[in-house]
């Protein structure tokens, strides 16, 4: 893809900003500025004294420079974006990719930030669908909004799956994340869209420091997508997200995430996004279930392990998960299951794919404790390399206590090489096509867990990326 | 059909196929044999498109155009099909689904679009001519496939996609007699007047099956003999050594 980013960045996005670096001081005027009740502060400020005792994870299987924090701007308002007048004033670079990765003009104008005619009425599509969710009553909102209106929920829930000191960056995000969203299904409620198409249609800012909060009442369900197919500019480098789930009894909750950060200069990696986020859900309920699909194609950096801790008797957990790896990127990523209840479930299912000079790891863990009887869990880590030059690396952790457990864990490493590609072109396929076809056969059993909508973006996303790496 | 004219081809600098001529009618079956090394496997690739040779002289003329520049996917909608010697295994892939992209993609153009549903009967109808088992359709291409099975697979997408010129590459290499001769038979019944097969074997066995009108025989690049089916028996008496 474009080497040179100049559309992406020089886009002037006004701001309302305080002065850059960290200090008490810092997260007492984000939370001023937020207007937010003292217990959040008090949460922020517990947070900030935990990070300044803290140090930087060194475990992962990544190398980058080290992160002056003293140099970044905590608190952004972000005021209106300038708008472009039409697809014309846009990067045609960043056009072609849209086209190639099918996604609808309307769309491609939202995310450039181009006026939408009156045909496409994103507005009240949006309120329509507010409007279908209130009936339902189900709460998606804001953090900040949700900060306002559900205090007590947030006071009750905000850290009590991602504790504040569970590593660095969680710490960090705790002291000073700007926003995100809040999600909340009552008792018996079937969330009666898939919140990924809400969000389709409603432009919404990814902040650096982003918060994420769902909860599935008893009996609930709901699927939430984030992120988009199409390539992400930020002019932060660094993000550290935590997102937090909760599901009780007989609740499920369906999170999937298309991640596709700008990862830096292929040759030389320069100028990538690092993104250090913390995924955990709690199946605290009876039966309950949390389902986490990943699609990671982007950043120059990425440590993230979206994780389930199994408490409810028989809850479910899994993981599903493409990271490929491109130019210069690295990725450490994978996932942990904790099991804590009796007869519960896990799956794990990573495919790995790393091309170029790049580096991929899976790093997974598998915990049965000792009151987890006949707990089962399932792992199957596929990798696949394109060239010579990349990296895979396998890091199961398997701890168990109860003697009644049953874990599996299977692991390959194939070669995407010229002959399967000669061989699908020589029976007519493209030389895209038959990328196409050989990522889609490795990835399937992730795919076919993404939403609808996405899978098929999901799929041509991968097959660009490795366009011009193969062969 | 095809008409090869003195090509030049090589692989990392070293030439393997050095002023190769050859020339196929319609409805003809020829056969190139020789000993390991001559270059055999190379011209199967060579005019199939294989990127990582590349072609310094010479022409492959096929249904009257030159289509040494051609990507290996033109060359299969004019309808040139390469038979593998060793087909590579496509995980997650479903038969069924690749079938229905290698139709579409050579025989659309011509007999205009066909949707997935449309396609299973002629699917269905080509799998039982070729005496396939019905569980191809849903295993992944080609994986866990055993050496017969993989052969037979590539029978049946030559039936699907009725090509042109057909190259059979080392078909018979690691069947027992009586897949080779299933193998054999099953290329026989795709023979027709108008379509033309070049067979690439080390050994007669096979060719007292396909019964080629052509023998050439190529050692280090070239063709250095060409004779009838009597040709197939002397090399089978003598070996190749006579002619390095």
């Amino acid at each position: 893809m474009t080497t040179d980013y100049k559309y992406g960045f020089t886009t002037e996005i006004e701001t309302e900003s305080i002065p850059k670096g960290l200090s008490e001081e810092t997260v007492r005027l984000i939370s001023e500025r937020k207007e937010e009740p003292p217990f959040l502060l008090e949460f922020r400020l517990k947070a900030f004294e935990k990070w300044k005792s803290m140090t930087l994870p060194t475990w992962a299987n990544l190398s980058f420079p080290p992160i002056d924090y003293q140099d970044i701007c905590y608190y952004s308002a972000p005021k209106k974006k300038q708008q472009l007048s039409s697809l014309k004033d846009v990067d045609p670079e960043l056009l072609k990719t849209f086209e190639r990765l099918g996604i609808p003009v309307d769309e491609q104008k939202k995310l450039t930030n181009v006026a939408i005619d009156v045909v496409f009425d994103s507005v009240s599509l949006g309120t329509t669908f507010q409007k279908e969710l209130e009936k339902a009553g189900v709460v998606l909102c804001s953090m900040g909004e949700a900060v306002k209106r559900y205090p007590e929920m947030l006071e009750k829930y905000l850290g009590s799956v991602v504790p504040i000191g569970d590593n660095y960056y969680t710490a960090l995000n705790s002291a000073v994340f700007s926003d995100g969203s809040f999600v909340y299904v009552p008792k018996g409620v079937r969330c009666p869209i898939e919140l990924s198409t809400y969000f389709r249609i409603n432009d919404r800012e990814t902040g650096q420091f982003e918060r994420t909060l769902i909860i599935a009442e008893e009996g609930s369900y709901v699927s939430y997508l984030e992120g988009c197919t199409a390539p992400a500019f930020d002019k932060n480098q660094l993000h550290a997200a935590v997102v937090e789930l909760i599901a009780l009894d007989f609740a499920e909750i369906k999170y999937s995430t298309v991640q596709n950060w700008y990862a830096g200069d292929p040759k030389t990696g320069k100028g990538g996004i690092y993104n250090f986020v913390t995924k955990r859900g709690r199946c605290q309920g009876f039966r309950s279930k949390i389902c986490w699909t990943q699609v990671e194609a982007g950043a120059a950096i990425t440590w993230k392990y979206p994780s389930c801790i199994l408490q409810g008797d028989e809850s479910t957990g899994e993981f599903y998960s493409v990271a490929l790896t491109s130019g210069h990127m690295q990725a450490d990523t994978g996932t942990k299951m904790i099991h804590l209840g009796k007869k519960t479930k896990s799956t794990i299912v990573s495919k790995g794919i790393s091309a170029d000079e790049s580096h991929n790891s899976y790093r997974g863990l598998v915990k049965v404790a000792l009151k987890a009887h006949a707990a089962r869990s399932y792992t199957q880590c596929d990798s696949m390399l394109v060239g010579n030059s990349c990296s895979a690396n396998t890091f199961p952790y398997i701890e168990v206590a109860n003697p009644s457990a049953q874990v599996e864990h299977e692991a390959s490493t194939s070669k995407m090489n010229e002959e399967m590609l000669f061989y699908l072109q020589s029976r007519g396929l493209s030389r895209e096509d038959a990328i196409n076809c050989v990522v889609s056969g490795f990835c399937k059993d992730v795919f076919q867990k993404l939403p609808l909508e996405f899978a098929a973006e999901a799929q041509k996303l991968l097959a660009l990326k490795l366009e011009n790496s193969v062969g | 059909m095809l008409f090869i004219d003195k090509l030049t081809a090589e692989i990392e600098g070293k030439t393997i196929l050095k002023d190769f001529s050859l020339n196929i009618l319609p409805g003809e079956v020829h056969a190139v044999m020789g000993p390991n090394g001559a270059g055999k496997s190379t011209l199967a690739k060579v005019l199939a498109g294989h990127p990582s040779y590349t072609t310094s002289s010479g022409a492959i003329w096929f249904q009257g155009q030159n289509i040494v520049e051609m990507d290996p996917e033109e060359r299969a909608k004019l309808g040139l099909f390469l038979s593998f010697q060793y087909p590579p295994e496509i995980p997650g892939v479903t038969n069924a689904d690749f079938l229905y992209a290698a139709y579409a993609a050579c025989k659309g153009p011509l007999k205009g679009p066909l949707s997935k549903e449309g396609f299973e009967p002629l699917l269905e109808r080509t799998m039982q001519r070729m005496r396939v088992k019905p569980e191809f359709k849903m295993r992944n291409l080609n994986e866990g496939f055993s050496g017969g099975e993989k052969k037979k697979n590539e029978l049946l997408q030559m039936a699907l996609l009725e090509p042109k010129l057909t190259i059979l590459d080392e078909i018979d290499s690691g069947l027992d007699i009586d897949a080779m001769k299933d193998v054999a038979n099953g290329v026989k019944a795709l023979l027709t007047e108008d379509r033309s097969v070049l067979i690439i074997t080390h050994y007669q066995r096979l060719l007292t099956y396909l019964e080629p009108d052509y023998i050439h025989v190529m050692v280090d690049g070239c063709i250095v003999k060409t004779g009838t089916a009597n040709l197939a028996q002397e090399l089978e008496e003598q070996g190749y050594h006579v002619y390095s």
